[in-house]
């Protein structure tokens, strides 16, 4: 493993510089959302569950929370608000029964809400890697802003 | 309205734990029926954990592991969720069906015999608990999935947890004398479920 590799787990996040590596393990149907200021090159990852806090002060488990939390954070390390692009991976859903019904699973939701949150921030979206039914790794390079994302069940890719 | 942090005492706590050791001791009964080999079960755990600590509860979240998921419905609805790692899986194989494999390349034959194994256990495990407490569950057909192992811990258990704060779990380990084939085996019931079943023990849940 790389020495500058920093894990994000669940409901927590993290803000670096290079040449620190944010990485997440294992992503279900949560939510590795990634912001970059190429600039000052200040990356910030967070590894939310839930869509919505409903009051709740776990800050970074939700997104609606979380994400603006994040923002503030890369404020504070010397990224400029204007400058943040964006990334996200994860949002699975881990199982089928094969009688879904109509009602949106949590990793849509969570997907979705990642978007409601960065249109609203005015913050664009340069690339995802969400849905499907495999859980994925995230490593997210502070120097290029790249994203490697790793699963069982696809090549690797880089968004 | 369902509390975000409820706590157990230690007579409910056992009475749970009694549950799932009963619960656990008919499925092992049943799966080493199946094997034709001695399955041995650990005492069961009772525990409320945070959600975000469930994805390494079997070991490393990049581990590769198969997940039976079921939904119980009736009348104490919830998820039954059993892991089996993949060491555990290529000796499944091996014993059920004289084949070597390495999971990452299993089959439809194999993702059957497992789903099958995960039913057999889960049938007889809420069969048991539905025979000591008159309360009646429902297994739905199994979910499966072949992949990290905190992604599907995570994913069960955020979908499991109505509040989105913590989950109650009893955690079962089985495995064979030369601990060949290990599993895990969680029952998780949702919060008010979990006072339908103290209820049928003669145990309420105000404490």
């Amino acid at each position: 493993m790389d020495n500058d590799e920093i894990r994000i787990k669940m409901a927590e996040y993290q803000v670096a510089k290079p040449p620190h590596v944010l990485v997440t393990l294992g992503l279900g149907s949560c939510i590795g959302l990634a912001l970059y200021d190429k600039y000052s090159k200040v990356s910030g990852l967070i590894h939310y569950m839930l869509p919505e806090s409903n009051g709740k002060k776990n800050t970074a488990k939700y997104a609606d929370t979380g994400i603006p939390f994040l923002i503030d954070e890369m404020i504070k390390l010397g990224a400029k608000k204007r400058n943040l692009v964006a990334k996200i991976v994860g949002g699975a859903k881990m199982f089928s029964f094969g009688d879904e019904n109509s009602v949106m699973n949590i990793g849509q939701r969570n997907a979705q809400a990642a978007k409601k949150i960065l249109k609203e921030e005015g913050i664009k979206i340069l690339a995802e890697d969400t849905g499907d039914d495999f859980g994925r790794t995230m490593r997210f390079y502070a120097n290029s802003g790249e994203i490697k994302v790793t699963s069982y069940k696809r090549d690797e890719l880089i968004i | 309205m369902v509390k975000d942090d409820f706590t157990l005492d230690t007579i409910q706590k056992d009475a749970l734990k009694e549950v799932g050791n009963i619960g656990a001791g008919n499925a092992a009964t049943a799966f080493s029926e199946v094997l034709d080999r001695k399955i041995e079960i650990d005492v069961p755990s009772v525990q409320i954990i945070p959600l975000e600590d469930v994805s390494t509860i079997t070991g490393d979240e990049e581990d590769h592991v198969a997940g039976i998921l079921f939904n119980v419905t009736g009348q104490a609805p919830g998820n039954i969720l059993f892991i089996f790692p993949s060491e555990s899986i290529r000796y499944l194989v091996k014993v059920v069906m004289d084949e070597e494999i390495e999971p990452d390349e299993m089959g439809e034959m194999e993702v059957s015999l497992l789903k099958e194994l995960g039913n057999i256990l889960s049938g007889s495990y809420l069969k048991s608990i539905g025979d000591m407490t008159e309360i009646n569950m429902i297994q739905s057909i199994p979910g499966f999935s072949y992949d990290m192992a905190g992604a599907i811990l995570s994913s069960t258990m955020i979908s499991a947890s109505k509040t989105g704060d913590n989950v109650l779990l009893i955690e079962t380990e089985f495995m064979d004398g030369e601990r060949k084939i290990e599993g895990y085996f969680f029952f998780i019931p949702q919060i008010e479920s979990l006072k339908t079943i103290l209820n049928a023990l003669g145990l309420d849940n105000n404490g």
